[in-house]
């Protein structure tokens, strides 16, 4: 019979239902993509600073869009309006959503009042990366701190976010830890 | 599976330049100049053998054995050869070429610090090399 079993036909694209889509994607494909966005931006730029902040704005244009499309998937738009509940939203859904697995830890600064911290063993993004001796510091989780950043500029709590590595003891891998310093208003405004 | 000792793990590009080598024998350890004569001439002569053989078909040398020594080497589709200097009659080391094969495809090829045909200087890969190399060695000779 015609017409049985096919898929019901929108008039209008924008009425199509929101789908969940495919929800995993091959880390190879990723990693090439990846080493392919900072092979490029590093011909673009004359010193390493540059380079962080490239990656950073790459990843904030992902943070905001990931907030926007998680929170009608996954929270029934509705919005965080509290500290402890965008950190902790960013720490398990976010990170569930895009690296398969929650965050290892989230802390909060002993130095600072405004500053929280969110470690990782190995970033999903630096599985395959190795940087030479001669970058210093650099790190590639610099993407993964633009997406943070991404998610909370929009949320409305704007802050500063870096990825550093911190040595352990008694391994030879370094930790990694996505360090958020809240902006002065938002201390003012959240008390915790 | 358990492996024999390797004494030396040689990588080459596809013109035939040294791009790794790592050697894991206590005896005979050969200096920069003489691995990479070493190298140019394996290339050499697993191009040569290509024509040389009699049967259609042929993509080269696999396995040399000598009195002393095996040689098993693996070319990837793109020409780059890996091959591996071990005792005579040492099992499975076809199977540790693919799995180098791999570890280079991950650690070397997704780095994007990594330039092509270039020798390779990346720090994941020693480390899961080594671990690799290491697993196997202590699985047979408890060394």
């Amino acid at each position: 019979m015609i017409g049985v079993g096919k898929a019901k036909q929108y008039a209008n694209v924008l009425d199509k239902p929101l789908s969940r889509g495919r929800q995993e994607v091959s880390l190879s494909a990723f990693a090439f993509l990846f080493s392919e966005l900072v092979q490029y931006n590093q011909t673009q730029v004359d010193n390493i600073a540059e380079l962080e902040r490239r990656l950073e704005d790459a990843g904030y244009a992902v943070g905001a869009r990931v907030l926007e499309l998680l929170c009608h998937r996954e929270k029934g738009n509705r919005r965080e309006t509290r500290l402890l509940g965008i950190l902790s939203f960013i720490h398990s859904t976010v990170w569930k959503v895009l690296f398969g697995k929650v965050a290892d830890s989230l802390e909060k600064g002993t130095e600072h009042e405004d500053e929280y911290m969110i470690s990782e063993k190995e970033l999903l993004v630096n599985r395959f990366i190795s940087v030479p001796k001669d970058m210093g510091a650099f790190n590639c989780g610099a993407f993964v701190a633009g997406i943070v950043k991404g998610v909370l500029d929009n949320a409305g709590f704007p802050a500063v976010v870096t990825a550093h590595f911190v040595p352990i003891e008694g391994q030879q891998r370094p930790r990694t830890t996505i360090l958020i310093k809240f902006a002065e208003e938002v201390k003012q405004v959240c008390i915790v | 599976m358990a492996l024999a000792a390797i004494y030396s793990l040689f990588i080459i590009n596809k013109s035939g330049g040294l791009i790794y080598y790592k050697d894991y024998g206590s005896a005979g350890r050969m200096d920069t100049n003489d691995s990479l004569r070493l190298a140019s001439l394996w290339h050499s002569m697993h191009a040569i053998s290509q024509q040389l053989s009699p049967t259609p078909g042929c993509t080269g040398i696999d396995l040399l054995q000598a009195h002393n020594f095996d040689l098993h080497c693996f070319q990837s589709l793109t020409g780059t050869k890996f091959f591996v200097v071990c005792e005579t009659g040492a099992p499975n080391m076809e199977m540790l070429l693919k799995v180098i094969y791999e570890l280079y495809t991950d650690f070397v090829l997704k780095n994007p610090f990594y330039e092509m045909e270039m020798p390779i200087r990346c720090e994941l890969f020693d480390l899961n090399l080594a671990q690799v190399i290491q697993k196997d060695r202590v699985a047979l000779l408890g060394r």
